[in-house]
């Protein structure tokens, strides 16, 4: 596995590792931006108003679907309609089955981000005379950026490893080298694939978790440099908001 | 005229819808595939239901110890939840992979799953365990010592019974995610429902074969619907005392 992963040629070569990497950024990209417009304005809503709570629990039964049962499903009807050029026959059922993953995650701990805000900071920002839609932007949504991080994370996670299951049915990414090493009892390459997707997860969630503590407010996430001994939790988050747990299922 | 469903091939054309035949291949069809393979499939059934209840039992008694020493010497809390998180972030296809060469068994055999879920479940239950003991109230735990409680007797009687819906809920998340993780276990040759998705995939070659995808998902379902209302009923069984004041 290291000499395959040691051989230049396997990174810069069509198809190659560095090909492979790039598609499955993009695949995982689309994804989640298109998860993220769809999930976030509606998790702020349902939060805000309280209405509709009944959506999350719809998104969240999706999870409970086998992961390569819907790919394979929406690629086996999708696949006669489409006749374009290229991985749009995979592709487009991939998308479809990453976004509709990606969403529940979201969605689900953006109602809760939202719904965790103390009551009085909402009445105080409503008593210093901020209408409906300043009290989302300016109150909710960053009290409630730690959760939605944590479902973001959740997502990327899911949708990282579902890209991988859809190489079985023919797109790229780096799941191509786990499918073709298998087929090809090539276990060099199999096990460095599954050693990159493995690597891939845990650099985007680390980068993620960077970003979750550049961006989320140090009043929210009580990290105080003078208060190092503040009674913090592990993740510098606040001990009393319990993370959903994150899951993923392929 | 006879139905669909009685012109299936015999099971001695196994898996070769033969295109004279007049074969149901829209979603509906999943009865008379279920009818024509049944033996196959309640066995990949059983193999898928082994694969996601064994590794969450076995997932849940390690975690047990390690959230227990997680809670109680605190140093030992950020590197468990740390290590757990990385594991957890590992795609399972990944991990499937790589874990004869880990544990040095057969690739094909289903042990790699087994552990592979085991470590998940353990990464998964660590830090709920951890949390779910620390969200036990101090005057509940004070007050059990001044009965004379010795340490293990309080958290054997009264920490570990009050943290159970806690850990409960985690259980239930990592089952349910189980089942969906095994059925991915069959796209690299590993005996469970998963090979009803594999099966549809290749027959679909051209002209779209509904039946075993539907089905594999429909079972898929039902198989983690029970298994999760197995652990809400066992959850119920161990906390009579949340049924007497009527809490959920």
């Amino acid at each position: 596995m290291i000499q395959w992963l040691n051989d230049p040629g396997n990174w810069t070569a069509q198809g190659g590792i560095f090909d492979q990497l790039w598609a499955h950024l993009q695949y995982a990209l689309i994804a989640l931006v298109v998860a993220i417009v769809l999930a976030l304005p509606l998790g702020l809503l349902i939060g805000h108003t309280g209405r509709g709570r009944w959506l999350v629990t719809v998104a969240n039964a999706v999870r409970s679907l086998p992961v390569l049962g819907l790919l394979i499903l929406l690629y086996v009807m999708l696949a006669p309609h489409i006749h374009g050029r290229g991985d749009t026959v995979y592709l487009l059922p991939t998308e479809i089955v990453l976004i509709l993953l990606a969403v529940p995650p979201l969605l689900a701990s953006t109602v809760a981000g939202v719904e965790n805000v103390d009551p009085a900071v909402r009445d105080a920002a409503a008593g210093m005379g901020m209408r409906g839609g300043q009290v989302v932007r300016k109150v909710e949504l960053p009290n409630a950026l730690p959760l939605v991080f944590s479902g973001l994370r959740s997502a990327t996670l899911q949708v990282i490893a579902t890209a991988t299951v859809a190489a079985y049915l023919g797109l790229g990414g780096l799941g191509r080298f786990v499918y073709d090493g298998q087929a090809s009892q090539n276990f060099a390459e199999r096990n460095a694939g599954a050693l990159l997707v493995a690597l891939l997860a845990v650099v985007a969630d680390l980068l993620l978790a960077v970003a979750q503590r550049y961006t989320v407010s140090r009043g929210v996430s009580g990290r105080f440099s003078s208060r190092p001994d503040a009674s913090t939790s592990a993740e510098g988050g606040p001990p009393e908001l319990p993370a959903p747990p994150a899951t993923h299922t392929a | 005229m006879t139905p669909p469903g009685l012109t299936a091939p015999p099971v001695l054309l196994h898996h070769a819808p033969t295109a004279g035949l007049a074969v149901d291949s829209s979603p509906g069809g999943m009865f008379s595939y279920f009818s024509d393979h049944r033996d196959e499939v309640l066995n990949w059934l059983g193999y898928h239901a082994w694969l996601s209840a064994v590794p969450v039992l076995a997932g849940l008694l390690i975690a047990l110890p390690l959230g227990w020493l997680a809670r109680r010497y605190r140093w030992t809390y950020p590197p468990l939840v740390t290590a757990a998180g990385v594991l957890y972030t590992i795609p399972s296809i990944a991990l499937f992979v790589a874990m004869p060469e880990l544990i040095g068994t057969q690739i094909l055999d289903p042990i790699n799953v087994a552990v592979a879920l085991t470590v998940y479940t353990v990464a998964l239950l660590v830090r709920v365990v951890a949390d779910g003991l620390a969200a036990v109230p101090e005057d509940v735990a004070q007050a059990a010592t001044a009965m004379g409680l010795t340490r293990r007797q309080r958290l054997l009687k009264v920490e570990l019974p009050l943290a159970v819906p806690v850990i409960a809920a985690g259980v239930r998340v990592a089952v349910v995610a189980n089942v969906s993780l095994v059925a991915v276990a069959g796209t690299i040759g590993v005996p469970n429902l998963g090979q009803l998705f594999t099966t549809g995939f290749q027959l679909s070659v051209g002209n779209p074969y509904y039946p075993p995808i539907t089905l594999g998902i429909v079972l898929c379902v039902l198989l983690a619907l029970v298994l999760d209302l197995l652990v809400v009923g066992a959850t119920r069984l161990v906390t009579p005392w949340r049924r007497a004041v009527g809490g959920s």
